[in-house]
């Protein structure tokens, strides 16, 4: 459960900064094409959002998977959310990065 | 199966009445509950329980009930008493503001009948935090003295051991009523009382059985262990101190 505060709190830190990248110009501005292939191109910045990814991926699917525990329990059920849940961690992350990679290797 | 009757029995001209509803399940051969009231008669000093031997005593003596010290000491005698975890023996009439007086069977325990519920997984999960002392050195040499503590140390951990494993906390709270593995508010609060104890030397081994998935993270801290504890007992406050040690803040 370490790890969920620990995600937590590493999460709300960057995402603010996140944020204030943001805030450097309009929010409609910030999300056109150009710009968001710009910050993935921006190596710092694209550290910063695969870090995000794993943070909020980890926290994320962690929780889901206290509160399936917490609805039912049982081994067979318990051992099914822990692994679908940690399967589901994974891939979104894979999924995420690739979006990542794929953009800042020059390959969208 | 609900029957109204009523208490004859030699009070004195002060007495009041009150509709008792007693909460009737076997589980062996019935599929809900049934509520039967009963007319009873009481003194601004009779307790819940008393009524209830009451209508033991005079028209039902096959109301299952738990209790034996009378006095708030054994913790035999929880029961939800009108929607509220609290001790039968504990609880005056008169206190509860109410012509209707409903007892039910804690919440979050397996009935054996009517208002007596099995105590065996809170006696378990209080076991399996060992709530005694862990030294190497069980021994006291001759020439030593006891394990003296400072009172400040004392305060540390005395209010958790007024518990009297009544299950009332256990009773309330909403998590045990969905996790039916989680060790409960009782333990937990016994862990604190026992790891906060400057005399004991187990933390560690009691840090590791609290802490699994079903175990100490699982708190919410709604607090309503504490509201309904009736020996002062602060089990919400003992989960958030345990927290502390498992997090590095406390040691």
């Amino acid at each position: 459960m370490k790890i969920h505060y620990g995600t937590a709190l590493a999460a709300v830190a960057l995402v603010a900064v996140h944020i204030l990248m943001r805030l450097t110009m309009g929010y409609a501005e910030s999300l056109e094409y150009e710009n968001v292939l710009a910050n993935y191109k921006f190596v710092p910045y694209a550290i910063m959002l695969e870090l995000i990814l794993v943070l909020l991926a980890v926290h994320g699917f962690n929780g889901l998977r206290v509160i399936l525990l917490e609805l039912k329990q049982g081994r067979l059920y318990e051992k099914a959310v822990s692994y679908g849940c940690l399967a589901a961690m994974i891939g979104l992350i894979a999924y995420g990065s690739r979006t990542i990679i794929m953009t800042n290797m020059g390959m969208v | 199966m609900a029957q109204v009757s009523s208490v004859s029995s030699e009070q004195s001209p002060t007495a009041k009445s009150i509709v008792l509803r007693i909460s009737r399940f076997n589980p062996e051969h019935d599929e809900s509950s049934q509520f039967m009231e009963f007319n009873v008669k009481y003194e601004k000093w009779t307790t819940v329980l008393e009524a209830i031997l009451d209508v033991k005593k005079h028209f039902d003596h096959s109301v299952a009930v738990r209790y034996s010290c009378r006095q708030a000491t054994c913790g035999s005698c929880g029961m939800i008493i009108n929607g509220k975890p609290r001790l039968a023996c504990f609880t005056k009439i008169s206190e509860l503001d109410s012509n209707v007086i409903t007892v039910e069977p804690m919440n979050n325990f397996p009935v054996i009948r009517d208002l007596a519920v099995k105590f065996e997984k809170l006696f378990d999960t209080h076991q399996k935090i060992k709530p005694y002392l862990i030294r190497d050195d069980t021994e006291i040499e001759s020439d030593e003295k006891e394990f003296l503590q400072s009172p400040e140390e004392v305060e540390q951990y005395i209010q958790f051991a007024n518990c009297i494993k009544c299950g009332l906390c256990n009773s309330a709270c909403p998590t045990m009523a969905t996790d039916s593995s989680f060790v409960g508010p009782q333990a937990l609060a016994q862990a604190y009382r026992y790891v906060a104890d400057s005399r004991d030397k187990g933390k560690d081994s009691r840090l590791k059985i609290i802490d699994d998935s079903h175990g100490i993270w699982r708190c919410h801290f709604a607090g309503s262990c504490s509201q309904v504890c009736p020996k002062g007992v602060d089990p919400a406050m003992g989960i958030q101190l345990l927290r502390g040690y498992m997090l590095g803040f406390r040691s």
